[in-house]
């Protein structure tokens, strides 16, 4: 049984070192991410510092607009970089033409799962921190009574549920090689609209709040805005977890057992082959 | 030559009346508009036998009701020309790429049911080297043997040792791939199958790009594989002389079928005439090539009308 659970390991981990590798390689594309990254990150936060010049409105709390905003980009950052590194890992292979080779070998996609999703967890978290400490640097902001375990605890249980999506798109570039990884960009964009990325959800059309209950992201950033800013928090920042971690619970299985179909039908019609 | 010893114990792979059939884009609108029709698909089974296509597709059968059986420690050479379904054949053996009709069984194990168990059991070279271009051999290699279960530390030194018998420089082990010569790919794809030491090897035009050289390398190397790690091999090739030198038995595939069956001094007796003595490649043109006028089309032509 222990030897069963290291070759499971084993399997898990080769996806780990494989993606750390990857990014070792690309070092240049990863330092032209993360400075793109930060001036977006960056042009965000400061629509917030430029608030009270926009409306002419001298009372408006600019450091409190600052923190709502880098809350939101940061957040975002950090699930969309999860979101895209689970989303990608077919449509690289297809671009690299390693595919088969991954499907051939004796890797439960579960295992797979779990390599990929260690491996996201810890890249975006380190990108996220990068980010979140140099656009922090030009502001003068303050949190004292910020809650920050209850905010990295939200943080890994809603990134569970992204994980999940992440399956469920990278299902795009499986079944359609030329357009699919393209395709996973209209998920992003619905989670980006409803979640309140940078906005409260409540200005948002009836039907599209609607929508935001079903996403994973608005709770996270509930929690989040809860955790960091308790000043303006309608309750406590874990009581968002449960929702969270329902959804993980649903939408990881929900994912890989998606995936898997996904993969018979590519191995039925002979989908496998074509490389993006 | 003196023809090979078979062991005809135990069959490593048996195939069972497989059939592997693809939708493929279909002729165009206008063509089918003006009553051009194929009465036959692509491979000569007449269009009434297939399957339904789906709407603006047509069926092509690939592998079209392919039986035989490998023995173990055996090299089994397929033959066949550009789009005879060798590799279709290889996808299938290699479960990625299930039957449409037909059983596939790798020492016992079903490819369908015992799907992981006999991933376990084999590895593949195909003809293109598919790697991640920016790691180096090392890092594919590792992170290929890592997916079997060996550990990282034994595929190294594995890896080492099977790439410097095939001539590949210490100093290539740790650079990027694409700084390397197709034909040195080729080499680390070939480590990369070998290293997992697989009872079933299945090998799809594994020596296409390399020099002479390196093909007798990469050839030593299988015929090693086979004596010492009791490995089943399945190859795929177009060139003969590799086949003659390195395979047990051939069978030559020809649109999706299997068109002949036996060792490569068998085959060639088929072909024998006018006490020539004939090459794999005379079988192989024999047995494959297509007449200019089928007989069908000359049935209902009748010269004396023409010349009158």
């Amino acid at each position: 049984m222990i030897k069963g659970l290291q070759l499971e390991m084993r399997q898990s981990y080769a996806f780990v070192a494989r993606n750390f590798n990857l990014v070792k390689r690309y070092w240049g594309w990863e330092v032209v991410w993360l400075a793109y990254s930060i001036a977006n990150s960056l042009s965000v936060t400061f629509i917030g510092a430029g608030a009270a010049e926009i409306t002419g409105e001298t009372q408006i709390d600019t450091n409190f607009l600052i923190t709502y905003l880098l809350i939101g980009t940061l957040v975002w950052r950090f699930l969309a970089s999860i979101f895209n590194n689970i989303s990608e890992m077919i449509a690289w292979e297809r671009w690299e033409g390693t595919i088969e080779y991954t499907f051939m070998a004796p890797v439960r996609r579960f295992n797979q799962m779990i390599g990929q999703t260690i491996f996201a967890i810890v890249y975006s978290l380190v990108f996220t921190v990068l980010i979140g400490v140099v656009v922090a640097a030009f502001f003068d902001l303050s949190f004292a009574d910020a809650d920050f375990v209850a905010a990295t605890v939200i943080l890994l249980v809603g990134s569970l549920s992204f994980v999940g999506i992440g399956v469920v798109a990278s299902i795009l570039p499986l079944l359609y090689p030329e357009r699919g990884a393209q395709m996973t960009n209209i998920v992003q964009a619905f989670f980006l609209l409803v979640s309140g990325i940078y906005y409260p959800v409540s200005v948002l059309p009836g039907w599209l709040q609607t929508l935001a209950k079903i996403s994973p992201a608005t709770y996270v950033l509930e929690g989040m805005r809860a955790a960091l800013l308790p000043a303006t928090a309608t309750a406590d920042p874990l009581s968002y977890v449960w929702p969270l971690l329902i959804m993980g619970v649903v939408m990881l299985p929900l994912g890989i057992y998606l995936f898997q179909r996904a993969e018979r039908y590519t191995k039925r019609t002979g989908k496998l082959k074509r490389n993006g | 030559m003196m023809e090979k010893h078979i062991s005809t114990q135990e069959p490593a792979l048996i195939v069972n009346n497989v059939v592997k059939r693809f939708n493929v884009a279909s002729e165009p609108w206008w063509r089918r508009l003006v009553g051009v029709q194929k009465s036959v698909n692509g491979h000569g089974t007449p269009a009434s036998a297939q399957p339904k296509a789906r709407r603006g597709k047509e069926v092509v059968t690939a592998v079209d009701h392919v039986s035989f059986t490998v023995y173990r420690r055996e090299i089994f050479g397929v033959l066949g020309p550009n789009g005879s379904g060798k590799s279709t054949l290889i996808r299938l053996l290699s479960t990625l790429l299930l039957p449409d009709e037909g059983t596939i069984t790798v020492f016992g194990l079903d490819v369908e049911r015992d799907e992981m168990a006999v991933k376990r059991l084999i590895n593949r070279v195909s003809v293109e080297a598919a790697f991640f271009k920016k790691l180096s051999p090392k890092e594919n290699l590792l992170y290929g043997a890592r997916l079997y279960g060996v550990s990282g530390r034994e595929a190294d030194r594995k890896a080492r040792e099977i790439l410097g018998r095939l001539g590949l420089r210490e100093s290539s082990y740790t650079s990027p791939m694409e700084d390397m010569s197709r034909g040195m790919q080729q080499k680390v794809a070939i480590a990369r199958a070998f290293l997992t030491q697989p009872v079933l090897l299945l090998l799809d035009e594994p020596t296409t790009g390399l020099d002479p050289r390196s093909k007798l390398e990469v050839q030593a190397f299988v015929n090693e594989l086979r004596d010492t790690h009791d490995a089943t091999i399945l190859i795929t090739t177009h060139d003969m002389s590799e086949a003659d030198a390195l395979c047990d038995r051939i069978a030559i595939l020809d649109d999706g079928k299997i068109v002949a069956l036996d060792t490569p001094a068998g085959l060639k007796r088929l072909v024998q005439h006018n006490g020539h003595e004939p090459t794999l490649e005379d079988v192989f043109m024999a047995l494959t090539g297509k007449e200019l006028v089928e007989k069908d089309d000359v049935t209902d032509f009748e010269p004396e009308k023409v010349l009158s």
